[in-house]
Formats: structure tokens, sequence, C-alpha cells
């Protein structure tokens, strides 16, 4: 909104603070300068002084004119507020019947004023409006359009001019019928419903209530007499007719927000004078219609009390020597227009509202205006005393492990979209989930509440490929959603996803990121929770988007925590992958039931270890997990965890057969209570050697273990 | 170094074998003392360490056959003990070693590294420049005794919107600023599921499992049917915060968002507050630092004002606190007050970090993220 510091300076003529001051002051009183601009001076050099471009709060209807401005300026400053100009030209009595108001819906429309001018002349408007029109941009139209736009800009209240020869009969303000047409001022035709408040005629809709005057009784270079409406609409009638009808204009923009119930006499008096300046005479005095019980909503709140210890209960301590006195408070209030009543209490305020600020309610809206007007920044900064305990998020110790173990181990977090498509939703819910879409979805690719993070982490994948980075890995920690419209369940969910080759240096070779990585990483993880069970299992239906053969289902005490491997091959493609990408996806409500794990320390010995390796010849059919559970279920206590030190397959079978793999397994013995016998340690090999042949394994030649 | 007698070891007992030890550590270091060339060092390693004539073996096997099972072990640790020493010796004694202690030019070095070459770097993951800044703001109000609450996403109309004292028709309810989840159109409105604007409904959640005095600070997720450009994403972050007790007051909360804002920007930042306008707080406030960029001075960053806007607080309106009693009785507004904040964390990393598009964000990028490591 833009505001003329020499309009504002004409309602506080001693107002002596320079522009750049004043727009300062009022910003931090919440009344915001965005803008102050110098305005050319006039030929004969006299100053325009400045343009504020301003933004009011939605609340503060009051102040999105000129007069509501100065009242702030002149509260702020302690410096007199000249009233507005009501003086009226001496009104001609009349002997014909005066025309007849009906309001005929008394829920909607409080107050409904009429005055009505005779032998007007229609033209360009004069200087006192031109002339700040011209500063403030605005496009002039006529004098009598003018003068409604300018007592707008003046004062805040919004007015109408009708042509009164195209009048039929009384003026009545009643409910649009269902299916009503109007004609209005922009040229549009509109439709109207029963919830449409317009001014009408015996005949016809006249304007829409509150939003905008009709085509018909539009005034014209022709008109002659004018009838000059200000009213009071209800804000909410005026906000659902502008709505639907897509019409914002400058009195809808106010009405809506609440209006000066007072004030309608007022502007009506101000439009009439402009108008009158070109000639015409006024005809009788003021029609003025009040339905009491809208006064009593607006003009005739009750009073509120403001207990003065709750002003500094809720504001505490200023800057000053002085607390906020009694006096102070009074003197901001009435600056405002408050008035003070007889208090019983003198502890106590009775403060009896101003009618142009329907946002004032309570004794805290009091407060609120107290601070504002004393300055926020007058208040003394302070920090309470407090005597209570910090209590962290019940998962936030293995969050942070999980965290920490991803980023130690090189994968790189990130945040991404809530949304996924409805054909991401479908592949990637988990087994019995449905996913939730949404009403107003941002795009259709963002139809649904993501389900999974997995389309997300594909995406991000993708995203690096297609921009020349090679080498990814990333992790995501969020929230998935599962259920239905009515019900929507939220997890937290963790997705690793990677891609590329890992330790690629001047030094070392690349080596490509495999399933063995993923996995690897996952048993990290798991490796800080306690927990009874882990087994990787094979995916068998689940998962369809990971490829069969090189993903695991991760089964923690019997419950399935999630799913990890290589992308499917049609996945890979669907998405336009070049090269293969790993990925898993952790239910982290599940996995955060288990404890950390607290480390139980075990003695170091102090007896020699003893190393025996074995080399196998394996078919491919044996697995890691048989031979080492054959080798545990010897049962010798002095073994330690077993290693797979080595995994050798020929592609031309030429040193292992194909179809079979070579194995080293290394076993490692050491007691806590003595060192171990040559004899004993060769019985244990000889036992270990007995069990892998059991499984199939043939032991390679001249690789004997070592005696 | 000639080949000389073995020593006698005739008494087992501490003092002996200290005595004994002690000679053998002396000749050690007079002869290391006299080492110069590499030359120097092969011959007393050889000396000292050979493996089949080295004077240590010797000595150790003379003295160990002749001695009492019950010192063997003491003397087998004693003899460790003097051959790490005479080690020791070795390395101190290295010709650079001992050139440089003598100031000398070391000379070529056959088996010297480019030591300028990059080191293998074994990759670590960068941190998200929004979690980051998101554990860095909750953990300056758990140093102030704020306990950490978080919330649901998905929200309900009652506490994102009607707890929050925002009236029926309020702009922000239209699906024109809210993403709503489909099918709630025959709900009461109240019970109308929608992806939350702000973590306040957190406030609210938090207020109705605990009786007041109450300090938390809520990190969260929150969503706005926005269209993305540079500074604005659908997706976005906040850190909430609330604190009510029976005397908190409208300088508390400027007490503690100056306190905040020093710790998170540097002491010699500055806060001013001036009015705003929030359905849940009042009075209500924006608080504006001085630039981080130019001192307060005047640049781009801050349109030349000197100072940016960075986030909304104000004191809870007893009108929240009357939702809250239906559950929580202790919230009288009588006799308890509160205030509450919140912060885009987006634009605080933003700033922090100089990133001037918000998409990055939420990219997944390596190339941006891997900045942070």
């Amino acid at each position: 909104m833009r505001i003329l510091s020499q309009w504002l300076r004409a309602y506080m003529p001693t107002l002596a603070v320079s522009d750049r001051q004043l727009a300062d002051d009022l910003t931090l009183r919440g009344i915001a300068v965005e803008g102050v601009f110098d305005l050319p001076a006039s030929d004969l050099g006299a100053t325009h002084g400045s343009l504020f471009d301003m933004d009011i709060t939605t609340n503060r209807v009051d102040a999105m004119n000129h007069y509501g401005i100065a009242r702030e300026a002149a509260a702020i400053y302690n410096v007199p507020l000249l009233p507005l100009d009501e003086s009226l030209p001496q009104a001609k009595p009349t002997s014909a019947p005066r025309i007849a108001i009906r309001i005929e819906a008394p829920d909607l429309c409080g107050r409904f004023t009429a005055r009505v001018l005779r032998k007007v002349t229609i033209a360009p408007s004069a200087a006192e409006v031109a002339g700040r029109f011209a500063l403030l941009e605005q496009k002039q139209i006529s004098n009598a359009v003018d003068a409604t736009n300018f007592v707008v800009q003046a004062m805040g209240h919004p007015t109408h001019a009708f042509d009164l020869d195209k009048v039929e009969g009384a003026i009545v303000v009643r409910r649009a019928r269902d299916g009503e047409r109007l004609k209005l001022l922009d040229g549009t035709e509109r439709t109207l419903v029963a919830d449409d408040l317009v001014v009408a005629d015996e005949r016809k809709a006249l304007a829409l209530a509150g939003v905008m005057g009709g085509w018909e009784t539009m005034i014209t270079p022709e008109t002659k007499n004018i009838l000059v409406e200000a009213a009071w609409f209800d804000p909410a009638s005026v906000r659902r007719s502008s709505r639907r009808h897509g019409l914002h204009t400058d009195a809808s923009h106010r009405f809506e927000r609440g209006a000066d119930f007072a004030a309608p006499p007022i502007a009506s008096a101000m439009v009439c004078r402009l108008i009158l300046a070109a000639g015409g005479e006024l005809e009788g005095e003021m029609l003025d219609v009040i339905v009491p019980e809208q006064a009593a909503r607006t003009l005739h709140r009750p009073v509120v009390q403001l207990a003065l210890h709750d002003v500094t209960r809720i504001l505490g301590r200023t800057e000053e020597a002085h607390p906020l006195d009694a006096a102070t408070i009074e003197r901001y209030l009435t600056a405002l227009g408050c008035r003070m009543k007889k208090s019983s209490d003198a502890g106590t305020l009775s403060v009896e509202l101003p009618s142009w600020r329907l946002d004032l309610e309570r004794d805290i809206d009091l407060i609120e205006e107290i601070a504002r007007l004393h300055g926020y920044n007058r208040f003394a900064n302070t920090l309470p005393a407090f005597s209570g305990s910090v209590v962290e998020l019940p998962h936030a110790s293995q969050e942070r492990t999980v965290r920490r173990k991803l980023l130690a181990a090189g994968y790189t977090e990130t945040v991404f979209s809530t949304f996924c498509s409805a054909d991401d939703a479908a592949t990637f819910a988990p087994q019995g989930h449905s996913s939730v879409p949404l009403g107003n979805p941002l795009s259709e690719e963002a139809g649904h509440l993501r389900p999974s993070l997995l389309p997300g982490m594909l995406a991000m994948l993708a995203h690096n490929l297609n921009h020349g980075v090679d080498n990814v890995r990333l992790f995501e920690m969020g929230t998935v959603f599962h259920g239905n419209t009515d019900r929507v369940q939220e997890r937290p969910s963790l997705a690793i996803g990677a891609t590329g080759n890992i330790l690629a240096s001047a030094h070392t070779a690349a080596r490509g990121y495999s399933f063995y990585d993923i996995k690897g990483i996952v048993e990290e993880l798991l490796a800080g929770f306690s927990f009874a069970s882990l087994a990787f299992a094979p995916i068998e239906n689940a998962a369809a988007w990971l490829h069969p053969g090189r993903a695991a289902r991760i089964v923690l005490d019997g419950h399935t925590l999630g799913y990890f491997g290589q992308l499917a091959e049609a996945e890979s493609t669907q998405r336009k992958l070049k090269q293969p990408v790993f990925v898993g996806e952790l239910d982290l409500a599940l996995l955060f039931r288990h404890v950390l794990r607290l480390p139980a320390i075990q003695p170091l010995s102090r007896f020699p270890a003893v190393t025996r390796d074995f080399s196998f010849i394996f078919s491919d059919a044996v697995r890691w997990e048989q031979i080492a559970a054959s080798l545990t279920a010897l049962g010798i206590t002095a073994m330690r965890p077993l290693e797979a030190l080595e995994i050798f397959r020929d592609a031309k079978g030429k040193t292992v057969p194909q179809g079979s793999y070579s194995l080293l397994v290394r076993t490692v013995f050491q007691s806590q209570e003595r060192t171990l016998r040559d004899e004993e340690i060769q019985g244990w090999a000889e036992q270990v050697m007995a069990a892998l042949a059991q499984l199939g394994g043939v032991l390679r030649d001249g690789a004997t273990a070592p005696g | 170094m000639s080949q000389e007698t073995i020593p006698q070891l005739t008494a087992f007992d501490v003092a002996a074998l200290d005595r004994s030890f002690g000679e053998l550590l002396r000749s050690v270091q007079q002869e290391a003392a006299r080492m110069v060339s590499a030359d120097d060092r092969e011959k007393f390693r050889l000396y000292w360490l050979g493996r089949k004539q080295g004077r240590l073996k010797s000595i150790g096997e003379a003295w160990l056959k002749t001695a009492p099972v019950e010192a063997k072990k003491a003397i087998g640790q004693r003899f460790n003990q003097l051959k790490e020493q005479i080690e020791q010796a070795l390395d101190a004694g290295s010709p650079s070693v001992a050139a440089r202690a003598a100031g000398r030019s070391a000379g070529p070095i056959s088996d010297a590294l480019d030591i300028t070459l990059p080191g293998i770097r074994p990759g670590l993951g960068a941190e998200h420049p929004l979690i980051k800044t998101l554990h860095e703001v909750v953990g300056i109000f758990e140093r102030m005794g704020y306990s950490v609450g978080i919330g649901p996403e998905v929200e309900t109309d009652y506490y994102n919107f009607e707890s929050l004292n925002f009236p029926p028709n309020h702009p922000a309810r239209d699906t024109q600023d809210t993403l709503v989840v489909a099918g709630q159109e025959k709900k009461p409105l109240r019970e109308r599921l929608l992806l939350r604007t702000h973590t306040s409904p957190v406030q609210i959640r938090t207020m109705e499992q605990q009786p007041p005095p109450l300090r938390i600070v809520i990190p969260g997720k929150v969503h706005r049917n926005d269209a993305a450009d540079a500074t604005h994403s659908p997706i976005f972050h906040q850190v909430e915060g609330l604190c009510v007790d029976t005397n908190i007051t409208f300088s508390d909360l400027k007490g503690t968002l100056d306190h905040a804002m020093k710790e998170l920007f540097g002491s010699s930042v500055k806060t001013r507050f001036f009015p705003s306008f929030f359905p849940f707080t009042e009075p209500s406030a924006d608080v504006q630092i001085s630039c981080i960029f130019c001192s307060g001075k005047g640049c781009r960053k801050c349109k030349h004002s000197g100072w940016i806007e960075l986030l909304g607080c104000g004191m809870v309106d007893p009108a929240v606190f009357g939702f809250v009693r239906e559950k929580q009785s202790a919230y009288d507004p009588k006799k308890i007050s509160g205030f509450a904040f919140g912060m885009g964390i987006d634009r605080i990393a933003m700033m922090k970090y100089g990133i001037s598009d918000i998409g990055l964000l939420y990219s997944g990028d390596m190339r941006f993220l891997e900045q942070f490591a």
C-alpha cells in the first residue's frame, strides 16, 4: 500500500521528525514501511515529501489508510491528531418523499446510510484529489468515483456512488435470489446465489454489497443525481462473496477484515463534500438505518477489564528504570482511541474499545498494544529461571549411532521429497501396506505420501549418474507413510544406496561396490545393537525391485527388518541407470526396539593363539552358512570366530573346476586358561577337516594344513 | 665391537638381575653412542641382535640355562625389555635422525616417497547441512534446559489450525496453501488430515501430555502447497520452541532468543524485535538479527538494511491455553504464561553456508553435499 508522508502530516501538523525517522518508528511498532521513496519536488519547488511503500498485517485494517497511520504516529510521538473534516454545505430541505431504505438481511448488513446529491457536475477531480492521486499513481476516473477512492485512501471506509436516476423505488439490502444475474462495474455479468448480499432497488440488484457496484447504476458523464452509500457489511459475508466470484477489491479487502461501524456518516460526508465541490446540492439530511444487534457487536462492545499487574506479568522488565506505570499505559491506550471508564479497583483499568479496532477484544490484546507502542526493543533481555530436567527423544542415541556409523563408512546423508508417484508407491510399499494419496498433490509425480524411501533414493542415484558423478554412497533417514485416507501411520525408515567404485586413489586400484559392501554396512549398523539372532534370508517373492539372486531379507530376532541388494534389472532399465546400483531399506521403528549394545569386555588371553588355515574346494551349492554352522557344531571352545579368508573361482576351470570354488578358512585356537598343546590343536584340525569333507569339500593339493 | 666373553650370572634375586641387566644396558648405550654411518648401524644390529651369533641371544641362552625354573620367567621378561631398548637405540641412531640432530644435510634418501602426492582418504560421508543446522539449533536450546519433542508430519486440522487459534476460514486453511490427504471432504473439519504446515502442532500435543513447567524444542519437516523457486520449497524444516511456567515474560522471550542467536551466529550479533501477527501468540513479534555478512552496515544480502529477518515468536495466546486446558487443567492463563518461537532451518542453513538455491538441499547431489564432508 502506498502512503504519502505529506498526507500523514496534514493530520499531525506539529509532527517534527523526518520522514525516514517516521518510517523507522512506524515499522518498529508493527506498521511496516517497506520502502521510503523521495518524491520529486513540484515545478514551484515545493516538496511533496516521501512515498511510503507499506505492508500492513491483515489484522490491522484500521491502519490501511492515511488517517489510521497518522493515528499510530500521533500515539507514538504523543502529538495531537486533527479530527477528520466532516463539514458539508447546508442541506436543501425537500418536500418530496425521501427514498426508503430497507435492510432485509440484518445479519449481513449492520448499517446503511445514504445521502442524495442533486444537479451534480461530473468532471475530472479537483486539485486536492488529482494532485494526491498523481503522487500515488492512482488512476483518475471522474470526480464522483475518485471521491470514493480518495476517502478510502484518506480514512479507509469504502463507499459507493449510484446514479440515482437509474434507481427504481426504494433501496433494499437483501440476499440475492439463486440464479439472479448482475452486471458489475468491471463489465462482467455474474450469476448470484442466495448467500450473496446485494444492494437492490424494488426491481433489480444494483451492487454486490461490499464488493463491487453494478453496471447499470454506474456514474457516467451524464449523471445528474447521485445516491452516496456508506454502509457496514458483515465481514464473513463479504469474504464469501469475494471468494465465490473471484473479486478482490479495495472495498472487499476492508469489509472482510472488519470495517468501522461508526465510520459511514464521516465517509459519506467526505465523499459528498468532494463531489459538491464541482457543483450541485445536498438534498435533505443523511438517511441512516442501524441494526441494533450489529451495533452491539461493534460499536457497543463490553468494556475490557485490564489488570495492571497482568501487564507486567506478561511483558516483564523494561530497560528504563521506571516500569510501565498506570499513567503511561493510559496514555498509550487513549491515543489509540480507547476510553477509560471509571474503575472500582485502582489496580484495574476499565477500557472502552474504539469502534475501528475490531481486532481488540481481550485484555491480552490491550497488553500487546501497550508493548507495541512502548516499543518492543525497550523491553529488557532476561533469561527465565528453570528447575526442570532435559529429556532427549527416546531414540536419540540409537539414531546418532546409525548416523555416525554411516557417515564414518563414507555414506553421505540426504533429505528428499516426502512424495512419490502412484506407480512408485505401488512398487515400493512394503508387503501388506498401502500408500496414502494426496488430495491436492503438487504434481502427478508427487501424488502419494512415500511408503518407502527407495523411490527417492533411486531418483537421487539417477540424478548423480546423469550429472557425471559415478561413485555414490548415500543414505536418508526419514518418515515413511502407510495406511489409508482415514488413518495414516508414520514410521522412521533408513535407506541406503550406492553405485560405482570405492577406494579409488592414485595409489590404490578402484574396486566396484558390490553386494557384500551393502551387506557389510548393514552388518556394521546392526553390530551396534543388541539382539539374539540375525540372519540374512533369500528375498523369495518379496521386494520385487531387487535382483532375486543378489538380495537379502534381514531377519532380526525373527522379524523382517528390511531388504537390501542389487537393484533388479527391470527397475534399473526403467530408470535408465547405466551401472549396477545397490539399495536397501531398514525399518528403524523395529530396529529402535533393540537397545544399543553395551560392550561386555572379554579379558585378553595371556596365552598364545594358534592359527590353522584350511584350503578346500567346494561345490557352489555349499554355502558359507553351512560351513560355519558345521564347524561351530564341533563345539571346540578354544576355537575363535571363523574367517573366510579367501574365495577363488576359476572361470576356465583349470585350478578349480567350474561349478566349484576354493575356500581358504582360517581358524584360530586360543584358551583363556593355558597354552594349548600341539596334540590337541592337531586333533581339532583333523575334526575341522573331517567336517569340511563331510560337506563335500575336497582338500586342495599341496595345501595341507600346516602341522 | 669384537666378540667378547659371555658374562656369568650367578645370583638370581631381583637386585642381582638389576645389576647384571644394568651393565648390559650400559654397554648397549655406549656402543649406540658411537654409531655414525649406516654401516655402523648394521654392525651394531648384527652384534646385538644377529640371529645366529647375536650377543643378546648368546647371553640369553647362557643365563637361562643356568637359571632356576622360578627365575626363568623374570629373566625372559628382562631380555624382552632389553631387546626393545636395543631396537630403540637402533632407530634413534638411524643416519637421518642422527644427521638431523647434528644439523647436517641428509642427502638423497633412496626409499623416499613423494609426500606431496595426495593421501588415500578413506572417504567419509558428509553430514547434510539441514540436519547439521537442525542439530546445532536444537543443541543450543538443549543447553538452555529445553527437552526435545517431535510430532507427526500428517496432522489433523485440529492440531495444525484449530487449537492454535486459527479461525475457521483463515486463508492458511485453504488447499491453495496446505497440502491435504485425499478424501477428507466428508469428515468434520477438525478431523481432516493434512501435511502439517508448521511444527507448532507439537506445542499443543506436548502441553496436552505434560503440565507446566515446560521447555521444549521441536525440530521437524513441514510442507506447504508452494511453487518451488530458488528460495521456496514445498518441503522445508523448522525448529519450534515453547517455554511455559508461572513467570514467563516477553522480556524472557527477548533474552532467550537474543542468547540463542548469539550462540548460533556469534556473540557480536544483535537482535531486534518488532510487532507481527500470528494467531497463536500475543503479543507476536518478528525477530531480525544484525546482518551477519556486513555486520549491520548494509549489503546486498540484507537489502542494505543492515538487518535480516529470521524468526517469528510471541507470548502464547491465552486462547491456545484454553484449548489445552480441556486435557491439562494446569494451563490456566491467569496463573501461567509462556512464549513460543519458530524458525526456518533451510533459510538459516542457506545463510550460514551461502547456498543460493534451496532445491540443492533436496537434490541428493553429491557435488553439492560432499562439500560438507
